[in-house]
């Protein structure tokens, strides 16, 4: 990987917040991480670590105290749609079709009429033909995070970020989703930042896996996954580096807790 | 998809025979009791065709008959209709047999205090005698409560957006939309009569003030309860603030919005009638109170089922596009 081209840029990022009690918690302090382009990085943590902070600073749905956000060289100063959002749950628009959530972007952008044909296109790529007419309460759990994934794409964004949109599904559709990803990604070449806190979908799916800690939130270790693709779940490089990661995890948990609130 | 208890034909027919019964029990009852108090029986030529009371009565009946067949014939063909056309025939059956009783009791032998209690067949006499003078009515009522309910609805969304989405004018505006909302809309009559240069505009007025409370209210209630993540998967769609107020706010507020409607709905119909029995050159309000003033309460009578036929259809009509507009949401979803 290495000269490839770096297309996320996150530099000495802090973020604080205060609670309803007044108590400051230290969402981030100082992360720093570069992203490839066209690398899978995922983010791994207990609850409360930070993770989906980070993740909407990169999305500019958020602002950092200190440090900075570059993609492609340029600041990020809010959201639009170079970075793609997917969030756990509730984010398909209830009152639109498959369909015309999958062109949400596209119609946002002004740009529906000269891409309409790529829609059949990424719904095919879903695994969704048939259910373009549908509403998202007529299809399932696993179905929706497609579509919510297609609909990001769609908009071809440098980075894809994806907040534990598996976190609610069960194994077999969350592993079916996962070979999604890495189809999608092979297909169109895309960058993607995965929230999870579940090991094994992250070594199956990354290239990189950040481990962060709470309190405050910061990255704790970024580890290769060298094991070639196809991975399998089963093999001995893989359980090898689920039992670090899991090690680290709970070594991080374990660590007597420092004193933050004010 | 519950499985419903399926009809069979021979009791759809006997529910068709139930249904149909009553009526023709009603009209039978016309046309064997014999009148035995002075109750003048007019004849009025409609077209070529000259009718007294009874008679046209008797048509009416026959209508209905023939309106319920053709319901039974629609129900045999499809099955989910049959339940629901058997469940009502017994309600339909003692509706006519309520009709001929009506009959007895208020031509026939005229037991009922009159005038305030004409019989069915003077009933139909006021449409007889001046069916276009009440057409006219109707017409005017309907001209009415479609430029204030129109332009209320629009109105309250529009306010509602605005409530909904800018903290500033909740703060500034809200307080006055609830004062204005406890206070029933024909208070203002006086002062909608001097400030207005027709009575038409003066109660088109108190019709927009009275469903736009209810509309603005709940679509401010709509708008400002779209949860955060719907705006900032939006945001990284490529949404900018227009989209995401009418392509984002506005649809999520749309089952509150309909709500608002609905009760919009019935406020204008109360305003719409009590403003024509204020002052309007026209209108069902007015022509019932001109028609007390002569005590031509069958007159009266006649202006309230149009009242009730009309108001039901609008309401039939709203529910239907609600259904259409909400067909996104769970359960409103027939399959
Ligand atoms: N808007 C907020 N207001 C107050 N505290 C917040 C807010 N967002 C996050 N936090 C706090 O910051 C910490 C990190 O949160 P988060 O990034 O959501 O963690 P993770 O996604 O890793 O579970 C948590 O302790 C959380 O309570
Ligand atoms: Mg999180």
């Amino acid at each position: 990987m290495s000269g490839a081209e770096i297309v996320l840029e996150v530099s000495g990022v802090s973020r604080t917040y205060t609670d309803d009690k007044g108590n400051v918690v230290e969402a981030l302090r100082d992360v720093s991480l570069s992203v490839q382009k066209g690398e899978f990085v995922s983010i791994i943590g207990s609850s409360g670590c930070g993770k989906t902070t980070l993740l909407r600073l990169i999305g500019g749905l958020d602002k950092p105290e200190a440090g900075a956000l570059t993609l492609g060289g340029r600041e990020i100063l809010d959201a639009d749609p170079s970075r793609g959002y997917v969030v756990q749950q509730g984010a398909l628009f209830p009152w639109l079709t498959v369909y015309d959530n999958i062109a949400f972007g596209l119609r946002a952008r002004g740009v529906y009429k000269e891409n309409k044909a790529l829609i059949p296109r990424y719904i095919g790529l879903i695994g969704l033909e048939g259910f373009e007419r549908a509403f998202p309460h007529q299809i399932s759990g696993g179905m929706a995070q497609r579509v919510a994934i297609a609909r990001a794409l769609i908009n071809s964004p440098e980075v894809l970020l994806l907040d534990e949109p598996m976190g609610a599904l069960d194994s077999f559709t969350r592993a079916d989703i996962q070979d999604k990803l890495l189809e999608l990604r092979r297909e169109r070449g895309a960058t993607m930042i995965l929230v999870t806190h579940d090991a094994d979908e992250a070594i199956y799916l990354s290239d990189r896996i950040v481990i962060m800690t709470p309190r405050p939130g910061k990255i704790s270790e970024i580890m290769e996954i060298k094991i070639p693709r196809p991975r399998h779940r089963g093999g001995a490089e893989f359980l090898g580096i689920r039992r670090q990661i899991l090690e680290k995890l709970h070594l991080a948990s374990a660590q007597p807790q420092p004193e933050y609130t004010i | 998809m519950n499985e419903r208890k399926n009809i069979s034909n021979t009791r759809l027919a006997l529910a068709a025979v139930l249904t149909a019964g009553g009526f023709a029990a009603a009209a039978a009852v016309n046309l064997l009791v014999p009148q035995a108090a002075d109750v003048q029986i007019n004849s009025y030529t409609v077209g070529s065709v000259t009718l007294d009371i009874n008679g046209a009565y008797r048509l009416v009946l026959l209508a209905l008959i023939l309106l319920y067949l053709i319901g039974a014939a629609a129900a045999f063909f499809k099955t989910e209709r049959r339940a629901k056309f058997a469940a009502k025939a017994p309600f339909r059956a003692v509706l006519g047999c309520a009709l001929g009783a009506w009959d007895v009791l208020g031509t026939k032998y005229l037991l009922l205090p009159q005038p305030f209690f004409p019989g069915p067949a003077r009933i139909i006499e006021a449409f007889l005698a001046e069916g276009g003078y009440i057409g006219k009515n109707t017409l005017y009522s309907l001209r009415l409560f479609a430029a204030g309910f129109i332009l209320g609805v629009l109105l309250g969304v529009g306010t509602g957006i605005l409530i909904g989405w800018f903290p500033k004018v909740y703060y500034w505006v809200y307080p006055i939309l609830k004062i204005t909302g406890v206070i029933p809309a024909v208070a203002w009559m006086p002062f909608a009569l001097t400030l207005f240069p027709t009575p038409f505009s003066a109660a088109a007025f108190l019709i927009v003030i009275c469903a736009w409370f209810p509309v603005a209210s709940l679509t401010a209630q709509g708008v400002s309860s779209v949860p955060r993540t719907q705006f900032e998967v939006a945001r990284t769609l490529g949404a900018n603030t227009a989209c995401l107020v009418f392509h984002v706010a506005v649809p999520h507020a749309m089952p509150q919005i309909f709500t608002g409607i609905t009760t919009a709905n019935a406020f204008a119909f109360t305003t719409l009638v009590m403003a024509e029995m204020m002052g309007q050159p026209g209108g069902l309000g007015y022509y019932i109170n001109a028609s007390k003033v002569w005590s031509a309460y069958y007159k009266v009578f006649a202006a309230i089922i149009v009242m009730a036929a009309v108001f039901s259809l609008i309401m039939k009509v709203m529910s239907l596009i609600e259904g259409r507009v909400l067909r996104w949401r769970k359960g409103l979803v027939k399959r």
